[in-house]
Parts: structure tokens; sequence; C-alpha cells
């Protein structure tokens, strides 16, 4: 099973999508993060946190003696999609798909949103978190934040911020482990 | 999960927390600004209630609009029924039509076992007779883990109209599978024989039933459903088994008090315990779209025979 993305690569990687995310946006003004459950969600966290770093740096850099300036926040929500799937009704043939929770604690109106997944690959997970978005309101802009493009689409979504081109074929999967939910941070290919 | 919820009876205890689980999911869709997702778009709900019913009828159809289903409500006095159809034609003409799903509350003890077995939509049981009624347990159960994060090893006291009551039974099998401690507690003549065998204890003395109790459950006096005298007067019932302050002050200072409704005031529960700081019972009906919902979602994917 090889290994395409290590510990330190995928650090890097979201360090540089986190300056590209404020370099496109100029900066971080109502700019809110929703990550899509499950993995999203800690990679939105980890960029959230990063993007409020770099700010903090930034503006206390020409600060001199004056207080510290306040702290930055980015707010940052998960979202399940679950209820939104394409494929829920259309093949019976079992239980449902567990439903884990949706917690947007802030109003997403006006908000420039980054939703943040781990794998990007038909696109239908992305079309279902696009119809829930709306449903919360109505955002100023939605771009996309992925970790893994492995290609394949089957819908017209583009990721604005992709991690790593990952060309795979059909008879391979791509597994994300994250430290938050499988102990380590690895990004590697698997032949089903 | 099968093909219908027909009782508690048909549930492991994985099943009811996986029920639960999802329906604390359910209850997030409830504080959104809007209220719906397309989970059952274009899947028709056929409320079919052959008894009175406010909170049970209108939860369900909120539940059902929730998830975006078409739902038909089926006024049983409006109804073919009067003319004499019985249950099993107005369910196959009703089928023909290609419901989803068949909600049905029906005098009968048995009557949704009856329709699971002829009808390919999905059955589930509002309320038979004085058999089951599985979503009022789950929705108490949902609302006890809410106040109390577990139910096993609670002491939940249900007091009131045992015979007669249907969320009695389907509370008993619900809690005792779960692992809680259970009381049952009402007049003798109320008291349906060998209770026991259900691992309750049994109790004609609400003063000592509720002892340290965690959750009290009052049940109505179901007086449509007698046919005899149980007891000498409801005053007489409220002086003997009504819940007081007096007696709720006996129980755990954490205490609950709980009751499906609709509630008769001044017979099984005094005004100011229904209204007071431990009364959840207005939780608990909001807590049935939740759970409700979560039992639509995980029966509509079941596989089609």
């Amino acid at each position: 099973m090889p290994v395409v993305m290590d510990a330190d690569r995928i650090s890097r990687t979201l360090m540089r999508i986190a300056h590209e995310i404020l370099e496109r946006n100029r900066g971080v003004e109502d700019l809110a993060l929703v990550g899509i459950r499950t993995r999203g969600v800690p990679i939105a966290r980890r960029l959230a946190q990063i993007i409020q770093d770099i700010q903090q740096r930034d503006s206390s850099r020409g600060s001199g003696g004056e207080p510290a300036p306040p702290k930055v926040e980015v707010p940052t929500g998960s979202l399940d999609i679950t209820l939104y799937r394409d494929d829920l009704m259309r093949y019976p043939v079992g239980p449902q798909p567990v439903i884990r929770h949706t917690d947007i604690p802030f109003s997403i109106d006006d908000k420039r949103i980054l939703l943040v997944d781990d794998v990007l690959y038909t696109g239908r997970t992305i079309r279902a978190a696009l119809d829930a978005l709306i449903d919360f309101g109505r955002p100023k802009s939605i771009q996309l934040v992925v970790l893994v493009d492995r290609g394949h689409r089957e819908l017209p979504i583009k990721a604005d911020y992709v991690g790593r081109n990952l060309p795979t074929s059909l008879s391979q999967s791509v597994q994300v482990h994250l430290m938050e939910i499988d102990g380590r941070d690895e990004v590697e290919i698997q032949e089903s | 999960m099968k093909k219908d919820l027909l009782g508690i009876d048909d549930l492991s205890s994985e099943e009811i927390y996986l029920i639960l689980d999802t329906a604390e999911a359910m209850r997030e869709i409830g504080q959104r600004p809007i209220k719906k997702v397309p989970t059952l778009r274009g899947k028709t709900v056929v409320n079919l209630f052959y008894e009175p019913s406010t909170r049970t009828r209108t939860s369900f159809e909120i539940a059902e609009k929730r998830l975006s289903a078409d739902t038909l409500n089926i006024a049983v006095a409006a109804s073919s029924v009067l003319k004499g159809e019985t249950l099993v034609d107005t369910a196959m003409n009703l089928e023909a039509m290609a419901p989803h799903v068949i909600v049905l509350r029906h005098a009968s003890s048995g009557a949704c076992y009856l329709l699971s077995r002829i009808c390919k939509s999905r059955i589930i049981n509002a309320g038979d007779g004085m058999h089951e009624h599985p979503t009022q347990a789950l929705l108490d159960a949902f609302t006890i883990r809410e106040h109390k994060k577990r139910i096993e090893g609670l002491k939940v006291v249900i007091v009131g109209d045992l015979l007669h009551s249907r969320v009695l039974r389907s509370n008993v099998l619900l809690l005792t599978r779960l692992g809680a401690d259970v009381w049952i507690c009402g007049p003798p003549t109320l008291l349906p024989t060998g209770m026991e065998q259900f691992g309750v204890h049994v109790s004609t003395s609400v003063d000592e039933a509720v002892v340290d109790a965690d959750v009290i459950m009052m049940l109505r006096i179901q007086q449509e459903r007698m046919q005899g005298a149980f007891f000498p007067s409801l005053r007489e019932y409220f002086n003997t088994f009504g819940m007081t302050e007096a007696r709720v002050a006996r129980a755990r200072p954490d205490v609950i008090i709980m009751h499906p409704g609709p509630i008769n005031r001044g017979v099984e529960i005094a005004s100011e315990v229904a209204d007071g700081p431990y009364s959840v019972i207005l939780e608990q009906v909001a807590n049935g779209v939740s759970v409700r919902m979560s039992v639509l979602y995980l029966l509509a994917g079941q596989k089609e025979d």
C-alpha cells in the first residue's frame, strides 16, 4: 500500500493551501470554513488554525511597542451530507448510512465559505454539500478546498485549492488517515 | 432493521440505540432556518389513524414533511370506513396507489401485524389497541437519555392506568431491554397480572414506589377503554395515585416527570406538577418529531420485497 503523502508532506501542503487562501481572498474578512464529515472536519480545523496564526503573525509584525492586536478568529463548522445524498433511496439493499452531527454555529449569509473535504472523486459529495449549504442561508461565495483530487469526475465540479493531484484508476482507492481520527497523518493508495 | 416498526419487541438494543442516535442528528434539522432535507423526496407516506390523536399524528406529519415526503392524512371518520369498509380492504386500496410508508393507529391490538403481512409498504405502528406504541417509548427513552445521559440503572416508575396502556407495554419492553430498574404502580383493578415476568417491580402504593425515583412517568386514565367501574371516583383516584408535589418530593431531587399526553389535570397528575420545574412533558412532544424522523429515515431504505 504505497504511501503517497506522509505527515510532513501533509503539513506543508496545508500550510501552502492556507497561504493560497489568504492570497486569493486578500485576507480573512467574511471567511468561514465548513468541513465535510468525516475527514473534511479536522482538515478544516487545522486550516483555520494555520490561517489564524498567519494573520496573527503578520498583524503583530509592525506593532513595535504597541499592545498585541485582537485575536483573529475564522469561524469553522462541520457538515454531514448523508441526508442529501443522491443514492440513498436508489439502491435499498440494507441499513441506511449512519448520520452524524451537522454543526454550523454561525450564519452563513454573506460569508465566503470554504468547503473542505479530504478527497475529491466523482463530485457527488460536493454537489450534496452545496445543496445542504444553500439550505442554511445565502453565502457570498463558496470555494472548494480538497487535500487530494483523484480525478474521475461525474459532475462538473472543480476544486479551487488542491493539496495534491493523484491520478488513479477506478480499481484503486485513496485512503486519507488523519491524526484526529486514525492516529496518524498519511495518504495511501490501495488496490481493491 | 426490518421492513416495519411494529413494536419494541422486534428491536434489539443496538437497533434502539441506532434510532436514538439518529434522532439526535435529526433534532439539529429542527434548529435550522430551513427545516427540511430532501431525503424522502417523492415518497408518499399515509397517516391512517382510526383513533383520534393530536400529538402523534401531527408529530408524524411534521417529521414526514421535514424529510420532504408527500403526506396523506386519512381521517377515518370522513372515509369509507363509515360505510363498513374493512381494514384489510382499506389498506389494499391504499397500496394500489403505492405509498412508501403507512403509519397506522388502530383500536385493535395486532392491526399492524395484519397490515405488514399483506402490504408491501413499510408499516409504522402509531398505537394498536392495548398492545404497543413503539415511537412513544422511543421518544420517552430519548428524553430520559437527554436528561440522565443513560438508561441503564435508572429507577423508572410508571404510574396510572396500566391495564389499558400500550405506552406502558412498549416502555416496559424498552426500558428493561436497556437495563433500567422499572417499577409499575396503579390500583389493583388496573394492574395486569403477571407483569413481574417482564422484569419489573409491581406496587399498589405510589408513595412507596416513587422513593428515590430518577424518572416518574404518568399514564392517563383511559376512560374511553373502560367497560366497568375500576375505581370509585376520579377524585379518589387522584388522592390515592395522583402525582402531587408531595409525592414528587419523595423522589430524587433531579427527578424528571413525564407523561405521554394528553394529560388529565387533577386526575393522574396535579397541575402544579405538570407545569412544574421537573416536568419534561412538552420536551417529549418536541422530541417526538426527531424520533419519528429517525424511524422514517431508517426504515425508508429497506429492501423492497
